[in-house]
């Protein structure tokens, strides 16, 4: 899912920048010369496709919100009730504040510590792409198989509890994943290993845009390595931040597979996040209309935070 | 002026410090899956095992039913094959015209599928489902191709009519001089410079369908042609804490994409990072 996050960056970027300087941003099309390239309906399958499964869809599911469907025989329109039981139901309201908690986290602890590896890794290392490619791997490993991982080092009787006992901090050991104060602490982290490696590739494409001359003109001038990294690298990665921020909160707001994992939504509703609430909601529960309200609201949240990208994007000193 | 010094050095074993701290879980993971049964509760969970065994990957491999595992990675390179072939065969065609077309509504397409990419996907899961269910697709690898297919074009026809946006027409137009039509022009001058768009999509289509879950878990869960995650969701959910048993299945979910990753993995880095550009 990482992946389908990524090109909006460019997504969000290259219409805005034709809008502020008509033409800039594109390159040359073979206007001027009449010539014609492919027939116009060679677009039209793929035009289709999209419009039926994004548009459509989007648009069924919207309307279902309003409805008290079970998934089978009549439904009734009925207003915004599915979105007044949202904000009376403490276990959605929950699932609400967990999912924000979760995204807002991750982002923050996994930008930070993706930031640190790649400030280290940027220059000089000799084993730079090794220690990069190790950094990375949990990105592409399927967060469900890696979160399966993680529930065994978190376990009462895991290695997390061996090692404190061991080291003679045994009153710390408690069952992570079953505590309900603890759990979505756990989950955090879990997101966090997950996000770090993505964050820093980013970070790395953005520092490698650094010319090193201007560096070192800094050096030589006398700046230390904080004045350095203020003035001369901050600036030169605020897009890159910008985006592996945002993308990282959209990334995290749709969180499923790890919770389906670590903890199936509890202890106690504990870990629920919107994303497990609308599947239970849909699909286990038979409450499509319910479903399709909290869909509807992890939706609205998403979008608002893409365009959140867009402007950030678009505010970059470069553009 | 900037050389490897001895704070280089310094920075290079600190990370690496770092690295085996991040990669710790995979030690746990590998070390527990070559446990037997009587070691996991004799031996301490950071040892290594004793006698290490595979009997657990046996068990993995020949589960029969619902975790039917060799099933699932079956069905899991069928379905991601096919929805690489789709988002190729769809997005390059669609990709071409809409960047190469002078027309007004190429302009109009292309906002179409940029807007398609922000779209959140979780409204759209239950009418689809429903429509799918309507048509008999559910269930059926067929269905699950054609949806992922639909699901993840904006984003391979974003990135081919960009590509195809820096390319530049004049290979195209010299084409057209010399007297081909506009289809031998697409299949013979087009289609083989195209393969830096094509290995991009084929690598961020790969991941996602590869690693999804909750679309084959609403559209393939319990029947014959479940993906591999969804297989091993229902493995792990009839074990009871057995975790040597849980990993094995999950090293042999992983070691697909793992090697995959290890063989291209500059690549793939290159794909994420140089998204960027645009």
């Amino acid at each position: 899912m990482t992946a389908t996050m990524q090109p909006k960056s460019e997504a969000a970027k290259a219409p805005l920048r034709g809008r502020r300087t008509p033409g800039a941003g594109e390159k040359p099309r073979p206007r001027s010369t009449g010539l014609q390239l492919g027939h116009w309906w060679w677009a039209l399958p793929g035009i289709v496709l999209v419009i039926a499964i994004h548009y459509v869809a989007t648009g069924i599911g919207g309307f279902f919100a309003f409805t008290n469907w079970t998934g089978i025989g009549s439904f009734k329109v009925v207003g915004w009730q599915n979105f007044e039981a949202i904000f009376k139901d403490p276990t959605k309201l929950g699932a609400l504040t967990n999912t924000m908690f979760l995204a807002f986290g991750s982002v923050l602890l996994g930008n930070v510590g993706g930031l640190i590896i790649a400030l280290g890794l940027n220059r000089m290392l000799k084993t730079r792409y090794i220690l990069r490619t190790l950094f990375f791997m949990p990105v592409v490993l399927s967060p469900l198989a890696t979160a399966y991982v993680w529930k065994y080092i978190f376990d009462f009787d895991g290695p997390i509890n061996v090692f404190l006992t061991s080291i003679g901090a045994g009153d710390l050991a408690k069952p992570w994943l079953a505590d309900p104060q603890w759990a979505i602490w756990t989950v955090l982290v879990v997101l966090v290993w997950g996000s770090t490696g993505f964050a820093m590739v980013i970070f790395m494409a953005g520092l490698a845009s650094v010319p090193v001359e201007v560096e070192e003109a800094a050096a030589i001038d006398g700046a230390n390595l904080w004045q350095r990294f203020r003035n001369v690298t901050l600036p030169a990665i605020r897009p890159a931040i910008a985006i592996a921020t945002t993308l990282g909160i959209v990334q995290g707001l749709r969180v499923f597979d790890p919770i389906m994992a670590l903890t199936n939504g509890g202890p106690a509703g504990a870990t629920e996040t919107l994303a497990t609430q609308v599947y239970k909601q849909a699909f286990a529960l038979g409450n499509f209309g319910g479903g399709a309200a909290l869909a509807l609201v992890l939706a609205a949240i998403i979008l608002f935070f893409a365009v959140i990208q867009q402007r950030l994007t678009r505010s970059n000193p470069e553009d | 002026m900037f050389r490897y010094t001895k704070l280089t050095l310094l920075r290079e074993i600190g990370l690496w410090a770092l690295a085996l701290i991040f990669l710790a879980p995979f030690y746990f993971l590998v070390t527990t899956a070559l446990k037997p049964d009587s070691e996991m509760y004799t031996t301490s969970p950071l040892a290594l095992p004793k006698s290490p065994d595979f009997s657990n990957f046996v068990a993995v491999l020949t589960a029969t039913g619902n975790s039917n595992v060799v099933l699932g990675l079956v069905n899991s390179i069928i379905i991601t094959t096919g929805s690489i072939v789709g988002l190729i065969a769809l997005g390059s065609i669609t990709g071409y015209v809409i960047s190469r077309s002078t027309r007004r509504w190429s302009k109009g397409a292309y906002y179409l599928f940029l807007i398609a990419i922000i779209l959140p996907g979780q409204l759209g899961a239950v009418p689809l489902y429903m429509g799918a269910r309507a048509m008999g697709l559910t269930g059926s690898a067929w269905g699950l191709i054609i949806l992922y297919t639909g699901m993840l074009l904006p984003l391979s026809i974003f990135l081919y009519s960009n590509f195809f946006r820096g390319l530049g027409t004049d290979y195209e137009e010299a084409a057209t001089i010399d007297g081909a039509s506009r289809s031998q022009i697409f299949a013979k001058v087009v289609l083989p410079m195209m393969a830096p768009a094509t290995g991009t999509v084929t690598i961020f289509a790969g991941l996602i369908v590869w690693n999804d879950f909750f679309t084959s878990l609403i559209f393939l869960g319990g029947s014959a042609n479940q993906t591999l995650p969804v297989a091993m969701y229902y493995y792990i959910g009839s074990l009871v804490s057995e975790w040597n048993s849980i990993f094995a299945i999950v090293i042999v979910s992983m070691i697909p994409m793992l090697a995959l990753f290890l063989f291209a993995q500059k690549r793939f880095i290159q794909g994420f990072s140089g998204g960027l550009k645009g």
